[in-house]
């Protein structure tokens, strides 16, 4: 069966258009996830590199 | 929360200072053989007189030793630094660690015994034969066990954005090392790849731009996103732009490896796939510079005083320049130009020189002096390897665009008669000579500049004490997490084993898209029928082309562009190749181009050009092979060679393998007479017999066609 359907891929125009339909909708939502992010949260990660210097109890 | 009591543990310094020891030295020994190998191509004398350090041998072993070993060892040294920290434990398993860090030396110096004995696969930056591709196998999962097992004994519940470039890196490394690996083994050394010709080259150049990908850029991208900010002291300038920049790169980057086939016999399809994507990829490369430049905002006058961040911010900035500049070498009309000429090496040397060396060197100042417990041992001398370094990069790099743009305008020039102007291809690399001798120069600055970093590192070590393990404590973590109404991300971040799965998943979408229908669609490789499999003898001489690398400098695929078919003669089609394991398209051409090289010269003509390639093309820069014809073949391998090719469905005839040696040796005689006639004397059972019996079959099947 999907072999036929590799046959028509031979279409090709189509075939960047999917490629580029898929990304720009993966790009969008990982968008659109990464603006609902909480702020507190956001700051606990940027902060992880700098916690071998102290201690981490407040953050938990 | 106040009732949680906190574990103490111990982070191990030990395998940090012996994975960045390994850093230093092959590092030094990668470039060193770089500098032989760009010291040959404008003094071929330099090859020592012998097989085994001459260009086509030492080329694979340079970008192999300064791949895996140097930015290798680095990577590991990063990793096995940052991780534990960032997790709040130890690395899961000392001993796997110990088994990582020797199996991959012992890996690497099987690499640099095997690769100048001419013991190679050719296919490019996979070139370990399949043996040591195994053991690589191995030690890989080694390595990603033991991050895996370190992320589920975690104190710190979510992980770093660092982190997810070093699981993706695992992951994506193992998938392609596997799919480009597969062969199918005729000895110990030697063996056939499972693909063969146009196939062979998508698999291939998949893998190579890849192994690019995850080799050299996320594993680096991790260690940029913990110890830039570390060296700047200021966190990440956007966590958000990270996700978005990670989610992005590693879902495109899988889906643009054809651009380094563009106008060859890969069917259109692919070679469009492969332009849109890497046109993509300037965006999340570049939020990944961005992100990292930004990161030191407020910081700059840091930048001016701390060789550190100076060396991070050329590094970052070589990134930008790279990553811009490899999406528009994928645009056709650039790619024709800088395909095979000096421009991918330019391309090449400011990702691997500016971005992983000049990173690595940022890092390995940053760490040294923290695991001894004291200050580096001298900021001058780090200062004045920042400005060799940088001087040595753009030593290198500018002479080769220079060259390439020479070389390619005057390949293409037509004289009035409408015949080409410099008809002779050596014409043009005489005239990169100059640019050559710049590049080597560039090469030593570079080099000189490492070897005062490793004496720093060791003033500095020899001055503090060393750190073999470091204190910390945290509380463990619990198990009764309250995730109730948590944001999908970080859900995300504090589930390995899912967020592997699901990186995964975007990396292989790209990956079959591209490779399963060239892999099943039949008719993406029209059949010749005049394509027939090469005789025994040109077999045994294509072999000897693989073994001396000359794939290094020679192409066999002419692009269907007047000024390649003018002088090369009719373009590669790719039913042309079907028999071709490996493929030896190749990707630069400091000689001419192969593929229809075969009955266009007298045998003789070949071997006087072997032996002195300057007694055929006066001012040739090849070096001479006078001992292959000396060299003996005694061709019991012949039979299994036979038979491992029939197994892969080469159609020899049934009991082929039994006969084969008769037809050889039949073939062989007819040369030795040929060269008997033009007064050579030589032995049939010599190499060059052999080389010469491929060479003139060489794109000779469809001119067979044409005559009919």
């Amino acid at each position: 069966m999907y072999k036929e359907v590799l046959r028509s891929i031979e279409n090709i125009e189509i075939y960047p258009i999917i490629s580029l339909l898929i990304f720009v909708l993966f790009f969008v939502g990982v968008f659109f996830w990464t603006i609902k992010m909480p702020k507190d949260h956001i700051d606990h990660m940027k902060s992880l590199p700098f916690e071998d210097e102290k201690l981490t109890e407040d953050q938990l | 929360m106040n009732d949680t009591t906190l574990e103490r543990f111990q982070y191990d310094n030990k395998i940090v200072k012996y994975f960045g020891a390994a850093t230093m030295i092959w590092g030094l020994v990668g470039m060193l053989v770089g500098l032989l190998a760009a010291t040959q191509l404008f003094l071929p004398e330099a090859n020592l007189g012998n097989p085994y350090t001459t260009f086509g041998r030492i080329r694979p072993l340079h970008t192999n030793a300064v791949i895996f070993a140097f930015v290798g060892n680095a990577i590991f040294a990063g990793v096995y630094y940052s991780m534990p920290r960032l997790l709040k434990a130890p690395m899961w398993n000392k001993t796997l660690s110990w088994f990582h860090f020797w199996g991959w030396q012992l890996i690497i110096l099987a690499a640099a015994i095997t690769l100048p004995l001419g013991l190679t696969t050719s296919k490019e930056y996979a070139e370990l034969e399949w043996p040591i591709d195994i053991a690589i196998a191995l030690v890989w999962v080694a390595f990603g066990a033991n991050m895996i097992g370190t992320l589920i004994k975690r104190r710190e519940r979510h992980m770093y954005v660092a982190i997810w470039f070093y699981l993706a890196s695992f992951i994506t490394v193992a998938v392609l090392h596997i799919f480009n690996s597969l062969a199918l083994p005729v000895s110990f050394f030697k063996s056939y790849s499972a693909y063969a010709g146009v196939q062979d080259a998508l698999v291939q150049w998949w893998y190579g731009h890849n192994a690019v990908a995850f080799f050299l850029t996320t594993p680096f991208l991790g260690l940029m996103y913990y110890f830039l900010p570390k060296a700047a002291n200021r966190p990440v300038y956007s966590y958000k732009l990270s996700i978005v920049h990670f989610w992005s790169l590693i879902f495109i980057y899988m889906w643009a490896g054809p651009h380094h086939l563009l106008y060859t016999a890969l069917p259109e399809w692919a070679q469009v796939l492969g332009t849109v994507f890497s046109i993509m990829l300037i965006a999340p490369s570049w939020g990944g510079m961005v992100n990292g430049l930004l990161t030191l905002r407020g910081a700059w006058d840091k930048v001016r005083t701390e060789p550190v961040l100076k060396f991070m911010v050329v590094a970052v900035t070589a990134y930008g320049m790279a990553t811009f500049e490899g999406p528009m070498l994928s645009l056709k009309n650039v790619n024709a130009i800088a395909h095979y000429t000096d421009w991918i090496v330019a391309h090449v040397h400011i990702g691997g020189l500016g971005w992983n060396g000049f990173l690595t060197f940022g890092m390995l100042y940053w760490m040294w002096p923290r695991l001894w417990k004291t200050n580096l041992y001298s900021t001058k001398l780090a200062n004045t390897h920042f400005w060799m370094g940088t001087l040595g990069i753009i030593f290198y790099a500018l002479p080769m665009y220079v060259a390439a743009l020479t070389q390619f305008l005057m390949l293409r020039e037509f004289d009035d008669s409408g015949r080409l102007a410099y008809g002779n291809f050596l014409q043009t690399v005489v005239e990169l000579v100059p640019m050559y001798m710049l590049r080597a120069f560039g090469g030593l600055l570079y080099l000189s500049g490492a070897i005062l970093m490793v004496y720093n590192m060791v003033k500095t070590a020899k001055q503090g004490v060393f750190q073999a393990t470091e204190e910390d404590q945290a509380p463990a973590l619990k198990s009764n997490y309250e995730s109730k109404g948590e944001f999908w991300h970080r859900a995300w971040e504090r589930k390995p084993v899912f967020f592997t799965i699901l990186a995964t998943i975007a990396i292989l979408i790209g990956g079959v898209v591209e490779i399963v229908p060239t892999i099943l669609v039949k008719s993406n490789v029209p059949t010749i029928s005049s394509v027939k499999p090469y005789t025994p003898l040109e077999l045994e001489g294509r072999d000897l082309y693989i073994k001396n690398g000359c794939v290094g400098c020679h192409s066999q695929m002419i692009r269907p562009f007047r000024f390649e078919t003018e002088r090369y003669g009719e373009y590669s089609k790719a039913g042309e190749f079907v028999y071709d394991r490996p493929f030896l398209w190749g990707s630069k051409r400091t000689g001419p181009d192969l593929h229809r090289i075969g009955s266009k010269y007298p045998d003789s003509w070949h071997y006087y050009h072997m032996i002195d390639p300057t007694s055929m093309s006066p001012g040739s820069l090849m070096p001479p092979y006078p001992w292959m014809a000396e060299n003996e073949m005694d061709y019991t391998d012949l039979p299994a060679k036979i038979r491992t090719l029939q197994k892969l469905g080469v159609p020899y005839p049934e009991g082929f393998d039994q006969i084969a040696l008769e037809d050889l040796e039949s073939q062989a005689n007819k040369i030795t007479q040929n060269l008997k006639e033009a007064g050579v004397e030589v032995m049939p059972n010599t190499e060059i017999v052999a080389l010469i019996a491929y060479l003139q079959r060489l794109g000779t099947d469809i001119k067979v066609n044409s005559a009919k």
